[in-house]
């Protein structure tokens, strides 16, 4: 099995670590993994924005760069999501895009659903973790359960989040071009967070959206991408 | 009336920043209605029920002229007068109409958005008629000059306390006075309202062709008074309200309590079938206003003509996480919330309403709420790519775009954008960007070395 690692470009610049962990710990799975260099990012920005023009060239791109692996994995759900439900929408006929779309997983989704495991190891034993769903990874790509039972079954304590299921208010560009509306989203997040020693997520995006409003606010809470901590489920 | 949607940023961000109390009072009655209408839909097989809503509204919409059809001779034959405008200023011409005829020196309103579309209480205003809006929380907003700030809740946005002093100041009461206490208040000057008032208006939940029905949902009463005690009963109606048949609302009614409140059924529904018969107690004339106002247009448009499945149940609006920073108001026209940002382009135009796409994350909860599947983040995804094609969209964001694309179309200047972030100078185009993320998070920090540098020097390790 050729595991392809799409880094996305949010996690290469700022979760550089959960890139790491991800090689890692699908290599300690068994899996072969590969990085093509020639990645970039996935286009959603330009897409969600309504750029559509600008997206296209970057979707072809990702189309051509990963047109080889058994699998494409992500360590973001949101970047999952636009390569599998709106390459197909952005790229109508493309018989690549679809079967792209195929073979493509968020981290945690390939780990449960087609690795079959949902145990890794007991690394994070008593460790309190709060949980963000990022709105992509739970509604548009429905992965809502996998992150939690790995977590879970490595003994990690997840503590009931009120707004755990709530946006962050992060969204891409809507988090520049309506800040205050964006930053009030986030204010609700950490103002219902639960007592916790690590906040993590799927996503690059709202982990960085929220660290720095954790970090405005004073609030010292260690932020970490969902991939860093299942490599810690596993090697301990 | 007048759509303020082009100032939809400007103000969400003085609202947020000179009213911190509307965020507080929104969040908390939408984070309400939302977990009851969770509760509600798991009591029944939603799926399913939502399935056939949709089903039922996709082919009322795509056989409206027929249903139009059977719906007018229906209703004539009940005895109600039928009317089309296609334009605000149809409906205001048949409203002087009455107001003439009937000498009208007064008329009650039952809410409806609609009637806000057409700015029905302005035109009556300037006739000379009084007008009492008698939906306790759409009376409040009356009292202080506002629109309605949530398509169900019209007041979400007042707390108590504004409440309590603005009762206070229009009618002495104290200013601790207890809510049952401020209903009775309203209650007595409405009662006297549904009396004394020549004209009744309202709105319409649903029309039922094969019957000639409107069918009309509250909870408070007001509803049934104002369009059975005045002597003329006059209800504006969208086109999109059409129901096939009658049993449809046995889907319907519930379906929408459910929705919006997370009743099984509202407290009232009213079931309309024409003028008083002989004998009979109620008003001597109804008419029925079918409206355009842009829906035809919106029907044709094969992208977005299915927003017009809305039951105007608000449950996007409940589940819509920045709906709830700001409430109503920042949006601009009679629609808010997710609802209104892809309803309002399509009334509207994309031009007057070019902010509202955008006043989502594309976060998916208005889809899961909505009991007829609207696809609105398909749809907001629809008119933001049409916005930039149509060139609405700002300077500064098209520069940062095409930048952006020249940087990730190529892996080489990709890497140097990478060495960018890590201490050389960034390009013009991306600074407004990074200040306006940086006010609110501080300064970014990348990681002290990319991911596609660390796998190279992984690999070497691995001595590949």
């Amino acid at each position: 099995m050729r595991v392809a690692l799409f880094i996305t470009c949010l996690a290469d610049q700022f979760f550089a670590e959960a890139g790491v962990a991800a090689v890692r710990l699908l290599r300690a799975l068994g899996v072969e993994v590969d990085f093509p260099e020639g990645q970039t990012c996935c286009g959603q920005p330009a897409f969600n924005a309504g750029y559509w023009e600008e997206a296209r060239p970057l979707a072809r791109r990702t189309l051509e760069v990963f047109r080889e692996a058994d699998y494409v994995v992500l360590p973001s759900g949101s970047c999952a999501s636009m390569v599998k439900n709106h390459y197909p929408e952005l790229l109508p006929g493309s018989q690549k895009a679809l079967d792209l779309a195929e073979r493509t997983y968020e981290l945690s989704a390939f780990l449960v659903g087609v690795l079959g495991v949902e145990k890794l190891g007991e690394g994070l034993k008593g460790k309190r973790i709060a949980y963000h769903h990022g709105c992509h990874a739970l509604r548009e790509l429905g992965v809502r359960e996998e992150p939690l039972l790995l977590l879970k079954g490595a003994g990690a304590e997840l503590v009931p989040w009120e707004a755990a299921e709530e946006c962050c208010g992060f969204g891409g560009l809507f988090s520049v071009k309506l800040p205050e509306v964006s930053l009030a989203m986030a204010d609700r997040k950490v103002a219902t967070l639960p007592q916790a020693e690590v906040l993590t997520s799927t996503d690059a995006g709202c982990l960085l959206h929220l660290a720095g409003r954790l970090a405005k606010k004073g609030v010292g809470l260690k932020v970490a991408p969902l991939a860093t901590l299942l490599w810690e489920a596993y090697a301990g | 009336m007048r759509a303020k949607a082009k100032l939809y940023p400007k103000e969400a961000a003085r609202l947020l920043r000179e009213k911190p109390g509307v965020r507080e009072a929104v969040t908390g009655a939408t984070l309400h209605f939302d977990r009851n209408r969770l509760k509600a839909y798991a009591e029944v097989p939603i799926a399913e029920w939502r399935e056939r809503a949709k089903a039922i509204k996709d082919h009322a919409l795509s056989h409206l002229d027929q249903y139009l059809e059977l719906a007018e001779k229906r209703l004539k034959e009940n005895g109600v007068q039928v009317h089309y405008a296609e334009e605000p200023k149809d409906a205001h011409r048949l409203l002087r109409e009455i107001v003439e005829r009937r000498g009208v020196k007064r008329a009650v309103k039952a809410k409806s958005m609609l009637t806000e579309e057409l700015g029905v209480n302005p035109l009556l205003a300037s006739l000379g008629v009084e007008v009492y809006e008698t939906d306790l929380g759409e009376y409040l907003i009356q009292l202080l000059g506002e629109p309605p700030s949530h398509i169900v809740g019209p007041a979400i946005h007042l707390s108590l306390k504004e409440i309590q002093t603005l009762f206070h100041e229009r009618f002495g009461t104290p200013l601790d006075a207890s809510p049952e206490a401020l209903a009775q208040v309203a209650r007595k000057v409405l009662r006297e309202a549904f009396l004394t008032a020549e004209l009744g208006i309202s709105g319409a939940n649903f029309l039922v062709a094969e019957t000639g029905t409107l069918a009309l949902m509250e909870n408070e009463g007001n509803i049934r008074l104002s369009t059975s005690l005045p002597k003329v009963h006059v209800a504006f109606v969208g086109i999109e309200k059409l129901l096939p048949r009658f049993q449809d609302l046995a889907l319907f009614l519930p379906l929408t309590a459910r929705a919006a409140t997370g009743q099984r059924l509202s407290t009232f529904v009213s079931l309309i079938q024409g003028p008083a018969r002989k004998g009979e107690e109620g008003p001597e004339e109804v008419h029925v206003v079918l409206v355009d106002h842009g829906r035809t247009a919106l029907l044709a448009d094969p992208e977005a003509w299915e927003t017009l499945r809305c039951l105007r149940c608000g449950a996007c609006l409940n589940a819509c996480p920045v709906y709830r920073q700001t409430g109503g108001h920042p949006y601009g026209y009679v629609y808010s919330g997710p609802i209104g940002a892809v309803l309002d382009p399509g009334l509207l135009s994309l031009e007057e309403a070019y902010p509202l796409p955008y006043a989502s994350t594309l976060c998916g909860a208005c889809l899961e709420a909505c009991p007829v599947k609207i696809p609105i983040p398909k749809l907001l995804l629809t008119w933001r790519h049409r916005a930039v094609a149509e060139g609405l969209s700002p300077a500064w964001e098209r520069a940062m775009l095409a930048a952006y694309r020249r940087v990730m179309e190529s892996p080489a200047l990709y890497r140097l954008f990478s060495k960018a972030l890590r201490g050389l100078p960034l390009p013009q185009d991306l600074l407004p960007l990074l200040r306006a993320w940086t006010e609110g998070r501080g300064p970014l920090k990348p990681s002290p070395k990319p991911f596609h540098q660390l796998w190279r020097e992984m690999e070497e390790g691995h001595g590949r």
